[in-house]
């Protein structure tokens, strides 16, 4: 039995929890939420430096060549940090897509630029408040140019390149595929979005006829974004755990500083049942995901069905240890100088970048359905 | 990461394989949850009990001289795996040996334990635990049943509650009272005693499910020998601590119908004109009740890495029953919610799926109670593992006998 992470990658990710504690402690956090800025440049060129852009890119094109378990470790402690970094964007989506349905020529190109961090890429589905279907796409692609528009497109407005998902017109038909855009183009428009984690930027793209590199997807092309969905599910869990678990402590640190009528409010049950139950949805969350960590290194078969269970217990996990968290604090918990607002906003950023948890629980019962349990 | 034995665990396992595929039977009667040895269930139990300690199967992690096999917690969890694919007869001595003989081997004398253990490990004498009183639940250490010294001997006078298997029991240990002018936790001794003493009277308490399984065990100038004491007078608590520590590994919930039998009864009941299956509260319910039953599925799996590599589980391991028995009353109650005015039936040969729902609705009930309620669970988890204060005693210094009680 060994379920768990190795040696190896706990160092790692130590490593990385050190390096955000002391070059993203909260008030960097802060300092994007206060600032015009979209991102904290500074964090990210650290990441960057310290390789983990690359971390599952192959060393021929200048990565890492390390596997998704060492993603895993390394999302917990950006989730921990509430780091304001491209972070998923580029690493969990744009790169994994471009490893799994790039050509060998669009894998040369962008992923060596991708590793060094001389680029930043984003991945564009959704379009409207309308959840994206193999059959609602609007934004459509034909002779090597697409129209449309995306939106909310996480750092669409700094990102360098768009994985995008299209309608294929090509063949007159209305296939699903992927293309790679350039986003410093003049036939694209972008425009910065008010969402409730300005620490995140999120952005409408406009496409006018702007060139784009259709992606060696297959014929089933929605089944290939599910596929990247499933793996960004994976990784974000364990961002989403990482938030949850600072969530907790910070909750945990309140309780027993706080003297309420004449005691620390940690020692009421009202309280401490609360911080029990975060603890218990983080450890369910974090079991779950163990084994979506364990699928998606392994390529397993199970990838699906696990990915949605560490969709759903993490964002459950998240949601209430992030909104619990403000709870225990009372009123200093909702002013605008406590930190407790970094949680909350992420979570929901987290928790919505990948489709509703509705729409996730559907798709772990249909995997059940389909695996015919009984 | 996976889920496979060490060459080590792997030997280990083969070798009990081969040792059960040798020597359990197919016995097609088991015993079950409902431990009734009317049925001849506990001659049989005795009879396995005897071949396992033979093999040094009986307690893997004892020390050999107490006829353990020396061995380590991941093969005892390998044997355990293993037993469970044989329908053999077991559960009568999961309390005396998970929990009495262990607290004997910590506080008995040499001579004592050369007496009692082996007989025990055979299954030759069983054992019970007698801690619960009427005013004694989660403040076990309320106990009221008291003892008072007479010569060498000490009388016992008072009540126990709930104590399983009492009727067809041979030894027991007991927490009593044996000062009730001192602060609570300071008054208490522990025995261990002869279940066949006289004045002691055993009576089955009836359960809301209309099952039998534990009982209440009325003490009348019940003598007990001072060499039978546990510890130091007054230091009765510490002893119990030793034993509640077994219960917490030994207790969980038995294997109950989960998200697939959800799944099945959804795909045969109709809802709203459509199978239930198709409904998107149904479908919402089953994957949170998935996400809870795989999620600790996996949690054991992370506990079993820890002893495979021999380290202490995480704190992780304490969130098993507070998660999985209100799972199962809430499952239980939306599967009854899907059979509409129907799901009140609890007639097997009419009710749907042999009325599994409705009788683990019942018990559920108990599950949620037994071996640490809910509400204690979570003070456990914010106590020990989040590092949160008690609540305010006011049971800590006052003498017992002037704290305010329900009677």
């Amino acid at each position: 039995m060994n379920f768990d992470f190795s040696e190896d990658q706990k160092l790692l990710k130590e490593q990385v929890a050190r390096y955000l504690s002391d070059n993203c402690p909260i008030e960097v956090v802060r300092g994007v939420l206060e600032s015009d800025d979209y991102y904290s440049s500074s964090v990210w060129k650290g990441l960057v430096d310290l390789g983990l852009t690359g971390t599952t890119i192959p060393e021929e094109y200048g990565g890492l060549g390390l596997g998704p378990l060492e993603l895993c470790v390394i999302a917990e402690e950006l989730g921990r940090a509430s780091a304001p970094v491209p972070f998923s964007s580029s690493v969990y989506l744009a790169t994994e897509a471009l490893k799994l349905f790039g050509t060998d020529l669009q894998k040369e190109t962008w992923l060596p630029k991708l590793a060094s961090g001389e680029i930043i890429g984003t991945f564009a589905l959704p379009e409207s408040a309308i959840e994206p279907n193999a059959n609602n796409i609007q934004c459509s692609y034909s002779s090597n140019t697409i129209s449309g528009v995306k939106m909310p497109i996480p750092d669409g407005n700094y990102a360098d390149i768009c994985i995008t998902v299209v309608k294929n017109t090509t063949k007159g038909g209305d296939d699903i595929s992927m293309v790679i855009v350039p986003l410093d183009n003049s036939n694209v428009t972008k425009k910065s979005l008010s969402t409730l984690d300005q620490t995140r930027n999120h952005t409408e793209i406009t496409f006018n006829n702007a060139e784009a590199d259709l992606m060696d997807n297959s014929d089933d092309g929605w089944s290939d974004v599910q596929q990247i969905l499933d793996i960004a599910a994976v990784l974000m869990a364990f961002e989403q755990i990482g938030g949850a678990e600072a969530s907790l402590n910070m909750a945990k640190e309140y309780a027993l500083d706080r003297f309420a009528f004449g005691r620390q409010i940690g020692s009421y049950q009202a309280i401490k049942h609360k911080l029990a139950d975060m603890y218990i949805k983080i450890e369910l969350a974090k079991s779950n995901s163990y084994f979506g960590a364990m699928m998606l290194n392994d390529n397993g078969s199970d990838l699906k069905i696990a990915a949605a269970a560490s969709r759903v217990a993490a964002t459950d996990a998240f949601n209430y240890a992030a909104q619990e968290n403000i709870q225990t604090h009372g009123g200093i918990g909702f002013t605008w100088e406590a930190n407790t607002q970094f949680y909350y906003r992420r979570s929901q950023v987290l928790g919505l970048a990948l489709g509703s948890i509705a729409s996730w629980k559907d798709k772990l019962v249909t995997q059940l359905e389909e695996k015919n349990i009984n | 990461m996976d889920f496979n034995d060490t060459p080590e665990e792997n030997s280990f396992r083969l070798e009990v394989r081969e040792w059960l595929k040798n020597n359990a039977n197919q016995d097609k009667k088991s015993a079950g949850y409902v431990l009734d040895e009317e049925d001849g269930a506990l001659s049989r139990a005795r009879e396995w009990q005897a071949k396992k300690a033979e093999a040094g199967y009986a307690a893997i992690t004892w020390p050999e001289e107490y006829g353990g096999l020396g061995g380590t917690s991941i093969q005892s969890v390998i044997y355990s795996q293993e037993e469970a694919k044989y329908n053999v007869p077991t559960g009568f001595f999961d309390i005396g040996l998970g929990m009495c003989i262990p607290t004997m081997m910590a506080w008995a004398t040499k001579e004592q334990n050369e007496r009692f253990v082996e007989p025990a490990l055979y299954g030759k004498e069983i054992w019970c635990q007698l801690f619960s009183e009427p005013s004694a639940g989660s403040d076990v250490a309320g106990v009221r049943t008291k003892a008072e010294k007479d010569g060498d001997d000490w009388i016992i006078n008072g009540q126990k509650v709930w104590t399983s298997g009492a009727h067809y029991c041979d030894f027991g240990i007991i927490v009593v009272r044996t000062d009730p002018n001192v602060p609570k936790h300071k008054g208490l001794s522990f025995f261990f005693l002869d279940m066949k003493s006289p004045g002691i009277e055993i009576k089955p308490i009836r359960q809301i499910s209309g099952g039998s399984n534990f009982n209440e065990v009325f003490f009348t100038d019940v003598r007990v020998s001072d060499s039978q004491r546990l510890g130091e007078v007054g230091e009765g608590w510490k002893v119990a601590l030793t034993t509640l520590m077994n219960e917490r590994l030994a207790i969980g919930v038995p294997k109950s119908a989960d998200y697939p039998s959800l799944t099945q009864l959804a795909k045969d009941v109709i809802l709203n004109n459509k199978p239930a299956i198709k409904n998107d509260l149904v479908r919402s319910k089953i994957a949170d009740w998935y996400v809870q039953s795989e999620g600790l599925k996996y949690t054991k799996m992370r506990s079993l890495t820890s002893l495979s590599k021999g380290e202490t589980p995480g704190p992780e391991s304490s969130i098993g029953k507070v998660v999985s028995a209100p799972k199962m009353q809430d499952l239980a109650s939306f599967a009854m919610d899907l059979q509409g005015a129907a799901g009140i039936l609890n007639d097997p040969d009419i009710a749907l799926m042999h009325s599994i729902f409705q009788n683990q609705w019942m018990s559920a009930a108990g599950y949620r109670i037994a071996g640490g309620t809910d509400e204690i669970l979570r003070n456990i988890v914010a106590e020990r593992v989040l590092g949160l204060p008690q609540d305010i005693r006011v049971d800590k210094t006052a003498p017992f006998n002037e704290l305010a009680s329900s009677r």
